[in-house]
C-alpha cells in the first residue's frame, strides 16, 4: 500500500514528507531500541517507534527505512524533523498505542519484515 | 584481507565523546560516500551499520574518538578508535544483551547489547582490542565482491 492509505488508517499527521506519500510500503518494524532495529529491520520497511530523537532519523538512513511511524501521540524533537527533512525520510505520527499501529497496519496487509528470528539470521 | 591494495578513498572523521549532539553524522556521510562511489547498496548499508553501532559507541562511552573510512576496489575498511574507558571483559562485551548503558544513552533508544554482536554480524573481518582506562580500537571490513573472507 502507498504511504498515504498508512496516514489514512492511523488518522496520521505527517510530519515531513508531504512529497512522499506515493511510496509503496508492505513491511514493517517496531522497536524502541535502535540496535534491534539495526539488527532486524530491513530496507524499505516502516519503522514503528515511540522514540522521536533524531537517531531514529541516523538508523532510518542507515538501512534505507521508507517512512517512520511515531506512535502514542508523540511528537518529533524539531532537530529530528530537521535532519528528517534534510535526508528525505517521511515521518508520521499517530495517536495509536504501538500495539494498535501495528494491529491496524497487518489487519490491512502491511507484515513484519521478518516473522521470527532465527538461528540462521542473514546479515546482508 | 589484502590491505595493501589501492587505495581509491581515505579519510578520517573525528567523532565527539560522551555526546548525541553529532551522532550518526558520520555514518550518513560514510552511506552517502559510498553510494556515490557506485558502491552496491547492500553493500553500503552493511558499511553504515557497522559504521553507525561504532559511532555510537563513542559517543556513548568514549571521551573521544574518529573513524577511519578506506575503500579499496575489493573491499571497505572501517576503524574505530577511541580515547576513553575501554572495556574490561571483551567477551561479556560481546554477547548480545550485555549492556553498561545508562539513562542518557537509553533515552536515545540505545543500550540493548547488540552493537557490537550487529558490527561482527554484517562485517566479514571483525577485530577488537581494549585496554581499560585507555580505549577501544576496532577494524571491520566489509568485502565489496563476493568472495567472502570468512567471519572472524
Ligand atoms: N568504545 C567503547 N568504549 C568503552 N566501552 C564500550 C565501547 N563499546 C562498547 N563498550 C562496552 O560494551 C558494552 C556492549 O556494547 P554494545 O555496543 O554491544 O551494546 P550497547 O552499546 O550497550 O547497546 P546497543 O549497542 O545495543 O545500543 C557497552 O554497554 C559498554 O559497556
Ligand atoms: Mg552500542
Amino acid at each position: 500500500m502507498t504511504l498515504r492509505e498508512v496516514q489514512k488508517i492511523l488518522e496520521a499527521e505527517v510530519f515531513v514528507g508531504y512529497d512522499q506519500l506515493d511510496i509503496e510500503v508492505k513491511t514493517a518494524f517496531g522497536a524502541d531500541l535502535m540496535s534491534d532495529v539495526l539488527a532486524f529491520a530491513k530496507a524499505g520497511s516502516l519503522l514503528l517507534t515511540g522514540l522521536t530523537n533524531p537517531q531514529i532519523v541516523r538508523t532510518s538512513d542507515v538501512l534505507d527505512i521508507a517512512a517512520i511511524i511515531i506512535v502514542r501521540g508523540k511528537r518529533p524533537l524539531p532537530e529530528t524533523i530537521l535532519l528528517a527533512e534534510e535526508l528525505k525520510i517521511p515521518i508520521l505520527g499517530t495517536k495509536y498505542i504501538l500495539f494498535e499501529t501495528a494491529g491496524r497496519l497487518y489487519a490491512k496487509g502491511i507484515v513484519g519484515c521478518i516473522e521470527t528470528v532465527s538461528a540462521t539470521r542473514e546479515f546482508s | 584481507m589484502n590491505s595493501h591494495e589501492t587505495v581509491v578513498y581515505e579519510n578520517t572523521f573525528p567523532v565527539e565523546g560522551k555526546s548525541f549532539n553529532n551522532a550518526g553524522q558520520v555514518s550518513t556521510q560514510v552511506k552517502a560516500l559510498l553510494q556515490k562511489m557506485k558502491i552496491p547498496i547492500k553493500i553500503a548499508r552493511r558499511a553504515a551499520i557497522v559504521t553507525y553501532e561504532a559511532e555510537i559507541n563513542i559517543c556513548s562511552y568514549a571521551d573521544h574518538g574518529k573513524i577511519i573510512l578506506r575503500v579499496t576496489p575489493e573491499e571497505i575498511i572501517i576503524e574505530a578508535i577511541d580515547e576513553g574507558q575501554g572495556i574490561a571483559d571483551i567477551e561479556a562485551a560481546m554477547e548480545e544483551g550485555f549492556s553498561t548503558a545508562t539513562e542518557r544513552i537509553w533515552r536515545m533508544g540505545f543500550g540493548a547489547g547488540m552493537g557490537l554482536s550487529n558490527m561482527r554480524n554484517f562485517s566479514d573481518y571483525f577485530h577488537i582490542t581494549s585496554e581499560v582506562g585507555k580505549g577501544t580500537r576496532l577494524k571491520m571490513i566489509i568485502c565489496i565482491d563476493d568472495k567472502h573472507l570468512g567471519k572472524q
